[in-house]
């Protein structure tokens, strides 16, 4: 059995004059403190990777810079799916003795550290270097691919998708760490420039400076514990030109290996925390997860389903789209937001019944997928 | 194992597959083995530039001043009629399930597949 004992984030935004190891050591320690842990106490560590400060052994780089010498220590790079890849090694580390207490941690200055151009570009190396960099595509033009055939194949329309970015943008107005908070509409959304057709400025995720970690343990250490009650994994692709079918994509494979590992059904999910890149991105892994029916996500959005106050609340701390991205760090601000909901401690965001969350991260082009589900412990 | 095909990620106006001699597999990205069986040496061959429309998505923000001076261009993925998938660029106008034929032009400094609409391009 394994607990997250600890979560810390940063705002997202602009930390000028931070660096990636300054973003990590903040979230890293907000992290301990939460968990009641000293450096001491935490025997492993696992790191995600930092665009603007590559490293051949960065949690080791970490390790030292904040001081702990841990005896199990190294980076992991998936993507998007870094973060909750990293939670299920930790996971698996604790369940098997290795480690008792494992301090998960990601952090970088990627919008203060680099220009945008280079961010941009540097993402889209996740592209093929022969068959798919020369054309010149960017990470918002390989998933508008998968949009377009999406919207094709299911009658998703632009104004649909945009309904998505106005959900997060609002829930994102709640919080006070995330990078925006003016409030937008699907006409904004229609009318934001041109990106890569049919993904528009704001149907894309923003490049943010910021941080998050956890802790993962083999013991609870406060009043209530959350608890990783399974997760699983699939890949199937890293290019989108080698992709499968629409309808074999990792994250219906991934879901339905947790379901099983866990005896757990859509229909027991109380919280969702799902990866949402773009638009595209989180209307379909909510209807490839079964949250919504296929084509149906986005009349879920407007019916509240997934407002706070709905029968699913979704990212109350505004997701990728509107707390912000900041690489690895990313995603795992959905995972600190789903534990703070299930602690009951999301101040005005807080949902009425978070006692079990699904949480679902993505790398590459859909390419790699973790699925996991926490149950609230008293 | 046989001499690689030159295509045009090597600047060549072509575009090239591999058929698996041993399982029959289709594949696009160039190999020594058969990414399904295993099996050495799959067969190459030229493809005939004729495929239908997958996916596609015009870029209006690029990243670099290179591909910065193309804007807008429309990126696609076409389903080959040898059996293949693959990326290229096409006509600004093209949509999901046209018919295409493949030419080539100049982008950011190399050339690459081009797709036009197949009635258009059997014209002279």
């Amino acid at each position: 059995m394994s607990f997250i004992t600890g979560v810390g984030l940063t705002p997202f935004g602009k930390h000028e004059g931070s660096s990636s190891l300054d973003l990590m050591s903040k979230a890293a320690q907000a992290a301990l403190d939460d968990a009641g842990l000293e450096r001491a106490d935490i025997d492993g560590i696992l790191c995600g990777y930092s665009t603007v400060s590559p490293h051949i052994m960065l949690a080791t780089v970490f390790a030292e810079h904040f001081g702990i010498r841990p005896s199990y220590a190294h980076a992991v790079q998936v993507g998007g799916a870094t973060g909750l890849a990293m939670t299920m090694l930790a996971h698996h580390l604790v369940e098997a003795g290795v480690a008792r207490n494992v301090l998960v941690v990601a952090g970088e200055n990627r919008l203060t550290g680099q220009s945008r151009d280079a961010s941009i570009q540097a993402l889209a190396q996740v592209g093929h270097p022969d068959y798919e960099v020369p054309l010149g595509p960017t990470i918002p033009a390989y998933y508008g691919l998968v949009a377009t055939r999406y919207m094709h194949d299911y009658g998703v329309t632009e104004e649909d998708l945009a309904e998505f970015a106005v959900l997060m943008r609002a829930h994102a107005c709640t919080h006070p760490g995330a990078q925006f908070h003016d409030p937008i509409t699907v006409a904004d959304v229609m009318a934001s420039k041109p990106v890569a057709m049919p993904l528009k400025l704001l149907d894309c995720c923003p490049v943010s400076d910021g941080g998050a970690a956890f802790v993962i343990s083999r013991e609870r250490t406060g009043d209530t514990g959350v608890r990783i009650r399974g997760c699983a994994q699939a890949h199937t692709h890293q290019h989108v030109t080698a992709a499968p079918g629409l309808s074999e994509l990792g994250a219906e494979i991934s879901i339905a290996r947790a379901k099983e590992a866990t005896g757990l059904a859509i229909s027991d999910v109380r919280y969702a925390a799902i990866y949402d890149s773009f638009t595209i991105t989180l209307a379909m892994l909510l209807e490839d997860l079964g949250l919504a029916g296929r084509g149906e996500a986005a009349a879920c959005v407007r019916s509240g389903h997934f407002s706070r106050d709905g029968a699913m609340p979704l990212n109350t701390h505004g997701g990728l789209l509107s707390y912000g991205h900041c690489g690895v760090g990313g995603a795992m601000a959905h995972l600190v937001e789903a534990h703070l909901q299930m602690t009951g401690r999301a101040a005005n965001r807080q949902v009425k019944d978070a006692s079990i969350a699904l949480l679902h991260g993505d790398g590459g082009v859909l390419s790699s997928h973790v699925s996991m589900f926490l149950e609230r412990v008293r | 194992m046989s001499e690689r095909l030159a295509d045009w990620t090597k600047g060549e106006q072509a575009i090239t597959y591999q058929t698996c001699t041993s399982c029959g597999h289709v594949q696009y990205f160039h190999r020594a083995f058969c990414a399904a069986c295993g099996a050495s040496d799959p067969r190459e061959a030229r493809a005939s530039g004729k495929g239908r429309v997958y996916a596609t998505s015009l870029v209006c923000r690029a990243a670099t001043p290179e591909t910065r001076a193309h804007v807008p261009y429309n990126i696609l993925l076409v389903d080959c009629a040898e059996g293949f998938r693959m990326m290229a660029h096409g006509e600004n106008g093209l949509a999901i399930g046209d018919e295409v034929d493949a030419s080539f032009r100049p982008f950011a400094g190399k050339i690459v597949p081009y797709f036009t609409r197949a009635d258009q391009a059997e014209k002279p």
